[in-house]
């Protein structure tokens, strides 16, 4: 029977099958944070385990970390805890730690693929929701928890059912201003917040093609919050050039070894999907977010939807929009705005910054606009240091910050404020994610840079065309 | 980490019919601090609890003192939707709940909540509608949770329906175990497989 790529790399993985239960699966790439490992640790001790493999485990810090003074001593004593513990029990174990101010550190989902640790037809876990992102590599990637960490270290498996299979096909050219971003989050508006629940998705078709890693990487990150458990996409050339050459990717013959066995892995022909779903690029235009999930988006210039016109339950609608202080029926195009933050594991990459650049070059952030530019990892500094994006950046009144998840979640002093509103290339809108009482629109960095020129939502549109006329 | 064993549950709920209910709601990301596990009861659905001056609001079912004690939780639709943070499973169990019914529950949550011993249980639209009415006309209605069965019915009137879990995790949660005792138990068939992976 034709197998899907996703059937490949799921089955080549099953130590065993529990009889009417999950399968055993086998992790080859566990990443692990100052976060949702601590209590991992703890157990594994207290129950006389030790790491089994821990060459296949790698310890970032980034959930915690502050984005300014990182050669000072953390002065939130919880974070420094948090990230000293990280430290102790990678040394304790021998498993390999970058902490901070270390050259390779950043974001898990930044670093993971800029050091070539994700690998084609790999199983990659970590104690986070958006370990999808390392499906763009044809990987199966996917968040845990922290029972599912202490699993990992002490026995390198973990006990899952295998999900269903969607593929979500995208055929036919973006238009102008339209990113990976926009078309991560037009799907999951189409799909809702939890259309793709208990489901491992495929995308496939022009569009997934034609973009870049970076452009994967964003698309594959956002697949949780539709619901699903990961998203993939098939190696192909792309791929195997991103990823030639990279710190820790197979060299001479282990790399053409490697190769033969990438080169298989694609969905063979008629094989079968549980449910498929075809959009066109050309319906997408760039979006955003206006409510308090990210299957709440619209295209920005539309207006935000009545209730009598939306699936689900209208409480539920009317007190996301109650929250956000907008209103039924909304333009979203013109509303003042607080905060830019760019940056995180769905768009704190090279490409982001130099999108962001293309629109802020030889403008100015507006006053009324507090910006946090925050880079995904000191690979993405040193990138954009030497592309000079670093020069346009501070010339349009911005500051380049140091490395971290940052205001993604504010568990850093990175903190929107109660009542701002913020636009955000991150990944979520829920209530106070940013901060208490806080209010995100998500967005690309193209919308996020030309609303903190304009100091309000702005069509990034409207400015690249006067780009390209100028 | 041990949990104690779960059988037959009787007890009043909590309703909270919100959908979409993400784990930053149960338990917001600057609480996630902790190097242990403990107390996360504490800042359980902390901003929905509370104000941010640390007044309860009043309005809040699980602030309603006549749901207090309850062991159940019936939730809307989306349960548990975003972070795979292990810690909102826990808030659920040190807030004293041992189970929570919705009409879908987000995968990732569901996985952590069976991993510490809180019984997700997946019933139709219908009967959480059924449910979350019930609760509404009687803050005092009883919800049986049978896991040997796989049942769940409305004490007062006797409706019910079965649910699904699968013959493994139903093991687990009847007799206490979890995954690391049985994988240690498998770790031979484990290495021999780990000698075969390619990288």
């Amino acid at each position: 029977m034709a197998k899907t790529l996703f059937d490949k790399v799921w089955d080549s993985h099953v130590v065993r099958s529990v009889k009417d239960g999950p399968d055993v699966f086998f992790i080859d790439r566990h990443f692990i944070h100052e976060v949702t490992s601590p209590v991992a640790f703890l157990g594994l001790e207290s129950r006389g385990n030790s790491v089994v493999y821990p060459e296949r485990t790698f310890a970032t810090a980034d959930h915690n970390t502050p984005t300014i003074n990182q050669h000072l001593p953390v002065e939130d004593a919880l974070s420094a805890n948090q990230l000293d513990a990280l430290e102790k029990n990678s040394e304790k174990h021998g498993i390999s730690h970058w902490g901070l101010g270390d050259v390779n550190n950043g974001i898990v989902h930044v670093v993971g693929p800029e050091n070539g640790i994700t690998l084609p037809g790999a199983t990659i876990v970590c104690g986070d929701s958006h370990t999808s992102t390392h499906g763009a590599f044809g990987a199966i990637a996917f968040g845990i928890g922290t029972s599912e960490v202490e699993m990992v270290l002490s026995t390198q498996c973990i006990m899952q059912p295998k999900p269903k299979k969607m593929r979500i096909n995208v055929n036919g050219k973006l238009g102008l201003g339209v990113t990976a971003k926009d078309v991560a989050l037009y799907i999951i508006a189409q799909q809702t917040t939890s259309g793709a629940t208990g489901y491992f998705v495929e995308y496939a078709g022009d569009v997934f093609e034609d973009m870049t890693m970076e452009g994967r990487m964003t698309v594959c990150n956002l697949s949780i919050e539709m619901g699903a458990r990961g998203g993939m996409i098939a190696p192909d050339a792309k791929t195997f050039e991103y990823l030639k050459g990279r710190a820790q990717t197979p060299k001479g013959a282990d790399w053409d070894k490697a190769m033969k066995y990438w080169e298989t892995l694609y969905t063979e022909e008629g094989a079968e999907f549980d449910v498929e779903f075809n959009y066109e690029a050309s319906d997408i235009e760039p979006m955003i977010t206006y409510g308090t999930n990210p299957g709440m988006g619209i295209g920005v210039t539309k207006s935000i939807p009545l209730a009598e016109n939306v699936e689900g339950g209208v409480d539920t609608y009317k007190k996301s929009l109650g929250y956000m202080s907008f209103n039924e029926g909304d333009s979203m195009i013109g509303k003042e705005i607080d905060f830019v933050f760019l940056g995180s594991c769905t768009n704190g990459r090279i490409e982001d910054f130099r999108a962001f650049c293309s629109i802020v070059e030889g403008r100015q952030k507006a006053d009324n606009v507090t910006a946090w530019l925050v880079p995904g990892s000191h690979k993405v500094v040193d990138q954009i240091q030497a592309e000079g994006l670093d020069k346009i950046i501070t010339d349009a009144g911005f500051v380049l910050r140091e490395p971290g998840c940052s205001a993604c979640l504010a568990m850093n002093d990175d903190k929107i404020p109660s009542g701002k509103l913020s636009v955000s290339t991150s990944n979520r809108n829920f209530e106070g994610r940013q901060g208490p009482g806080s209010r995100t629109l998500l967005a690309s960095p193209l919308v996020a840079a030309a609303s903190a020129v304009e100091g309000k939502v702005t069509d990034p549109r409207t400015i690249l065309t006067a780009n390209a006329n100028a | 980490m041990a949990y104690d064993k779960f059988d037959v549950l009787t007890s009043t709920a909590y309703p909270l019919p919100t959908e979409n209910v993400d784990t930053d709601q149960i338990i917001p990301a600057r609480f996630l601090k902790a190097t242990e596990r403990k107390d996360f009861d504490i800042n359980f659905f902390r901003d929905w609890r509370f104000e941010q001056d640390g007044t309860p609001k009043a309005d809040f079912p699980l602030n309603k003192e006549i749901y207090a004690g309850s062991k159940i939780l019936v939730g809307g639709r989306n349960f548990g939707s975003g972070s795979s943070r292990e810690h909102a499973a826990w808030s659920v169990y040190d807030f004293g709940l041992r189970c929570v019914i919705s009409s879908a529950f987000a995968d990732i949550f569901k996985n952590n909540c069976l991993n510490v011993g809180v019984l997700p249980v997946q019933v139709s639209a219908e009967f959480a509608d059924t449910l979350f009415a019930a609760i509404m006309a009687d803050p005092k209605a009883e919800i049986k949770v049978d896991l040997p069965n796989q049942r769940v019915t409305l004490v007062a009137t006797g409706e019910s329906e079965s649910f699904v879990i699968n013959t493994y995790k139903k093991d687990n949660m009847l007799n206490g175990f979890d995954d690391i005792d049985f994988l240690k138990n498998i770790e031979n068939e484990i290495s021999a497989f780990a000698e075969t992976r390619p990288f």
